[in-house]
C-alpha cells in the first residue's frame, strides 16, 4: 500500500551528489513529490528533505540505496505520524477597485496566514502549514484571482529522539576526514 | 615504487602528479587513448614509460574492457585514460559493466578548460552527470593540488567494500597548473564505511539454523573472489557437507572437480541446481545478490527455505529475497567466524538428489552436447576440447550469448580468477579486449577468449591492439552464423520469425592475418582436436574459427519469468 514517506538525508557538501540521490527514484519511476536541500544542525552537513508517495517496502529499499552512495551519511524515511511537518506558500493577488479587501483580510486571517508585502497593486499572502491547508487557502482565495501561487518543498523533523549524532560519532570514530574536494 | 614522502615534496604539474599518484598506488599499467583534453597527461606519461606501461587500445571502449580483465584476473583495479567528450563517453558501457559486475576501475578523463566548462567547447560533455550512474563514485577537478587527494580517493572507494568503478574528470588547465606535490594514501574518510563490523550475534543465528538443517543449500558469488575467500568457502562447504553451486561470476571460486560444486545457477545453470533450490530447507547465499537470471520468479523461489545472505553491500539485503539471518560483512571474515559456529556434518542423501538430477541431465542434454552424434560442431564439444588442452588450468574470458553459457557450463577450472565474462551487464564485444586485459595481467597464464561471431564483430578492432602488443590471447570464435541467444528465443518465444539475427560474416581468417595474427578455421570433427593443437602451440596470438551447428540451444533454460523449478531440458 502506498502512503507519504519524508526521507531525511544527511550529506557531505559535494557538488552533484543531489542528481546520484534523485537519479535513484528516477530509475524504480518513483515520483518525488517535494524535495528540500539546506544546512542540518552539524556544521558542513547537508540536509535533504524528499517527498514521495509509495510502498514501505520500496522506500526502505531505495533509502538504503541513498544510503550506499559515497558522500552520503545517513538517511531515515518517517511517516507522517513520526514527523513534524511543514510547508510554506506564497500568493500573489492583484488588487482591483472591485476587489473585496475586506472580505480578503478575513479569510487570510481565517486561514492563519498573512500579509507579506503590499506591492503596488499586488498583495503577497503567505501561508505556512501542511499541503492541504496552503492547498484549502488556495481554493479559498481563488475567487479573488490568484495571479501566482508557489509552495516551498516540506521541511520535517522526526517526533523522536535524533539517532543522527550518535551516528555521525560512530562514523567519525572510524575517520573524520570527510574529503571534500573542491 | 616507494610512496611518496614528504622530504619529496616537489612542484609539479596537475599531469606529472597524475602520473606520480598512479604510481604511488602501485599502477603499472594503464589502457587508454589520447586526445586534445588529455594531451598534458600523455606528456607527462612519456617520461615515466618505464615505470607505467601504456596501452594503447583502438576504441575508449576497448580500454576500459581491457582494464576490467586486468583488474579482474589481478585483482588490482584497472586504470584507465580517456579524452573529453566522445573519449569520456565511450567508456560509459565498460563502467556500467564495472559497477554492476563490482569490478575495481580508476577512470581518469581529461576535460575542457575550466573556463570553458558549460559553454558547448569543442570535445565538451558533461561525462560527470553521464557517468554518475555507472559509477561508484566520480568527480571533477579542476585545481592541480586537488589531484593527489582524488586519486587517493578514487583507489580507495574503487577497492574497498563492494569494488567499483570511478572516474577523475580533470580539467586541461589543471593538468597544466603547477601544485606543491605530496601523496598520502587514503585510509578512510567518514561518509563511508567499507568494512561493517559483523555481527556475531547474526552468525551464531545463522549456524543454529545450518547446524539443524537436512537439506542446507550454497550459493556462492562473485563476493567470494573479491573477498579472497575461496579457501574459506572451501573449508565452510567441507566442514559442513553442504552442496555448493554458483552464479556465472562465482565461478571457478570452487574448483570444477570439487565433489561439493553441484554446478551453474540461473537461466541456463544445472538442472539440479535450480529445481532443488525450491527443495532446501536453508539457503546460505555468499557474496551474491539474487539476479534475475538466478533466481527466476520470485515468488516460487526459494519459499520453502530460510534464507541466510552473507553480503557486504547492505543495499543487497532483502532487495530481491527476504532474508531470515543477514550477516552484513566481508565474505572472508563472515565465513570464518561461521565455520567456527557450524558443526561437522554430512548431507550424503541430500547430495545424492544433485547427482540423480545430474544424471538426468548428463542424458539429455550433457552427452549429446559433448559427445554429439550428428555431423555438425556443438558449441560443447569445443569447449570439450579446450578442458583437454588445458587441463582446467587456463583463464577463460567469454562474451555474451549462446558460447557464454557453454562456455561457463562445459569449462573446466582449477582454480580461483580465471572466469572473465559480463555478467550483469551482458555487454556484447567485453571479451575480445577483456582478454587482452587478462593476458597482460598475465602473461604466464593460457588465456583463452570465447567469443561468437556476433560479438567479435563489435570490438574487433581490438585484434589491431593484439598485434601491436603480441599478447598471446587464443581466441576461439564459435560461428553460428547467427546472433545465436536471440535467435533461440525467436525460435522459441517467437515464433521463429527470426528478426534480424542471420549474420553474412566475413573471412574472419583473412581479417586476423591482415591484422598479423595467425589464424585457421575448422568446421569437421576430424580437424577440431588439430586446429586446436595448432593454436595453444603457436607462440602468440592465435585465431581460431570453428563453425558450429547453426540452430542449436542451449538447455537446460529457465524461461524467462518462470520459477527454477520449472527449468527445461528441451
Amino acid at each position: 500500500m502506498k502512503q507519504i514517506f519524508t526521507i531525511v538525508i544527511f550529506t557531505e557538501n559535494k557538488i552533484g551528489l543531489v542528481n546520484r540521490i534523485t537519479s535513484l527514484f528516477t530509475q524504480r519511476h518513483i515520483n518525488i513529490e517535494s524535495i528540500t536541500a539546506s544546512e542540518s544542525e552539524y556544521s558542513g552537513i547537508h540536509r535533504f528533505t524528499i517527498v514521495i508517495e509509495e510502498s514501505h517496502d520500496l522506500t526502505v529499499k531505495v533509502v538504503k540505496q541513498i544510503e550506499k552512495q559515497v558522500e552520503v551519511l545517513k538517511a531515515f524515511c518517517f511517516t507522517d505520524q513520526e514527523t513534524v511537518y511543514s510547508e510554506i506558500a506564497l500568493y500573489k493577488i492583484q488588487l482591483t477597485p472591485d476587489t473585496d479587501k475586506e472580505a480578503l483580510m478575513e479569510m487570510v486571517r481565517k486561514n492563519d496566514a498573512f500579509v507579506k508585502e503590499l506591492v503596488g497593486d499586488f498583495i503577497i499572502i503567505e501561508k505556512t502549514g501542511k499541503k492541504q491547508e496552503t492547498h484549502a487557502l488556495f481554493e479559498a482565495l481563488s475567487p479573488f484571482g490568484i495571479q501566482g501561487f508557489v509552495r516551498s518543498g516540506r521541511v520535517s523533523l522526526s517526533k523522536t529522539y535524533s539517532t543522527f549524532s550518535k551516528h555521525l560519532q560512530d562514523l567519525e570514530a572510524h575517520s573524520k576526514d570527510t574529503i571534500i574536494i573542491s | 615504487m616507494e610512496a611518496i614522502t614528504k622530504e619529496d615534496k616537489k612542484v609539479i604539474t596537475g599531469a606529472e602528479a597524475t602520473i606520480l599518484s598512479l604510481l604511488a598506488e602501485g599502477t603499472d599499467m594503464v589502457f587508454g587513448y589520447p586526445g586534445g583534453a588529455i594531451m598534458p597527461i600523455y606528456d607527462a606519461l612519456y617520461g615515466y614509460q618505464k615505470e607505467l606501461r601504456h596501452i594503447l587500445t583502438r576504441h575508449e571502449q576497448g580500454a576500459i574492457h581491457a582494464a576490467q580483465g586486468f583488474a579482474r584476473i589481478s585483482g588490482r583495479p584497472g586504470v584507465v585514460f580517456a579524452t573529453s567528450g566522445p573519449g569520456a563517453t565511450n567508456l560509459i558501457t565498460g563502467l556500467a559493466d564495472a559497477k554492476i559486475d563490482s569490478t575495481p576501475l580508476v577512470c581518469i578523463t581529461g576535460q575542457v578548460a575550466s573556463s570553458l566548462l558549460g559553454t558547448d567547447a569543442f570535445q565538451e560533455t558533461d561525462i560527470i552527470s553521464l557517468s554518475m550512474q555507472a559509477t561508484k563514485w566520480n568527480i571533477q577537478i579542476t585545481k592541480a593540488e586537488d589531484i593527489p587527494q582524488a586519486i587517493a580517493k578514487a583507489f580507495y572507494i574503487a577497492t574497498s567494500g563492494r569494488p567499483g568503478p570511478v572516474l577523475i574528470d580533470i580539467t586541461k588547465d589543471a593538468q597544466f597548473a603547477s601544485l606543491n606535490y605530496e601523496y598520502r594514501k587514503c585510509t578512510g574518510f567518514r561518509s563511508y564505511n567499507p568494512k561493517p563490523a559483523i555481527d556475531t550475534e547474526k552468525v551464531k543465528a545463522a549456524a543454529e539454523l545450518i547446524n539443524k538443517a537436512k537439506k542446507p543449500y550454497v550459493l556462492f558469488g562473485q563476493g567470494v573472489i573479491l573477498a579472497h575467500a575461496e579457501k574459506e568457502l572451501a573449508n565452510f562447504v567441507e566442514k559442513t557437507g553442504i552442496p555448493a553451486a554458483w552464479t556465472l561470476l562465482g565461478l571457478s571460486a570452487l574448483p570444477t572437480d570439487h565433489p561439493l560444486n553441484v554446478g551453474m545457477l540461473g537461466m541456463h545453470g544445472n538442472y539440479g541446481p535450480n529445481k532443488l533450490t525450491n527443495e532446501c530447507d536453508v539457503l546460505i547465499a555468499v557474496g551474491m545478490r539474487f539476479d534475475d537470471r538466478v533466481t527466476g520468479d520470485l515468488n516460487r523461489y526459494a519459499k520453502q527455505a530460510k534464507v541466510i545472505h552473507l553480503e557486504i553491500d547492505p543495499a543487497e539485503i532483502d532487495k530481491n529475497v527476504q532474508t531470515n539471518v543477514a550477516i552484513l560483512g566481508d565474505a572472508k571474515a563472515s565465513l570464518k567466524l561461521l565455520i567456527e559456529h557450524c558443526h561437522a556434518n554430512e548431507h550424503t542423501e541430500w547430495l545424492e538428489e544433485f547427482e540423480k538430477l545430474s544424471a538426468i541431465e548428463y542424458d539429455k542434454v550433457i552427452a549429446s552436447e559433448l559427445n554429439p552424434s550428428k555431423l555438425g560442431l556443438t558449441m560443447g564439444e569445443v569447449i570439450r576440447r579446450a578442458n583437454e588442452h588445458t587441463n582446467g588450468d587456463a583463464v577463460v574470458v567469454t562474451d555474451v550469448g549462446q558460447h557464454q553459457m557453454v562456455a561457463c557450463r562445459y569449462a573446466k577450472f582449477n582454480k580461483s580468477k580465471s572466469n572473465i565474462t559480463s555478467g550483469g551487464l551482458g555487454t556484447m564485444g567485453f571479451c575480445l579486449p577483456a582478454a587482452l586485459g587478462a593476458k597482460l595481467a598475465a602473461p604466464e597464464r593460457e588465456v583463452i577468449a570465447v567469443i561468437g561471431d556476433g560479438g567479435f564483430q563489435m570490438t574487433i578492432q581490438e585484434l589491431g591492439t593484439i598485434f601491436q602488443t603480441r599478447a598471446a590471447v587464443k581466441i576461439i570464435i564459435l560461428n553460428n552464423e547467427f546472433l545465436g541467444m536471440v535467435r533461440q528465443w525467436q525460435q522459441l518465444f517467437f515464433d521463429k520469425r527470426y528478426s534480424s539475427t542471420e549474420l553474412v560474416n566475413p573471412d574472419f581468417v583473412a581479417i586476423a592475418k591482415g591484422f598479423g595474427i595467425e589464424a585457421s578455421s575448422v568446421s569437421e570433427r576430424d580437424g577440431l582436436d588439430n586446429a586446436m593443437k595448432q593454436m595453444f602451440d603457436h607462440d602468440g596470438p592465435y585465431l581460431l574459427e570453428v563453425m558450429v551447428e547453426k540452430e542449436d540451444n542451449v538447455f537446460p533454460m529457465v524461461p524467462s519469468g518462470a520459477s527454477v523449478e520449472d527449468i527445461r531440458l528441451e
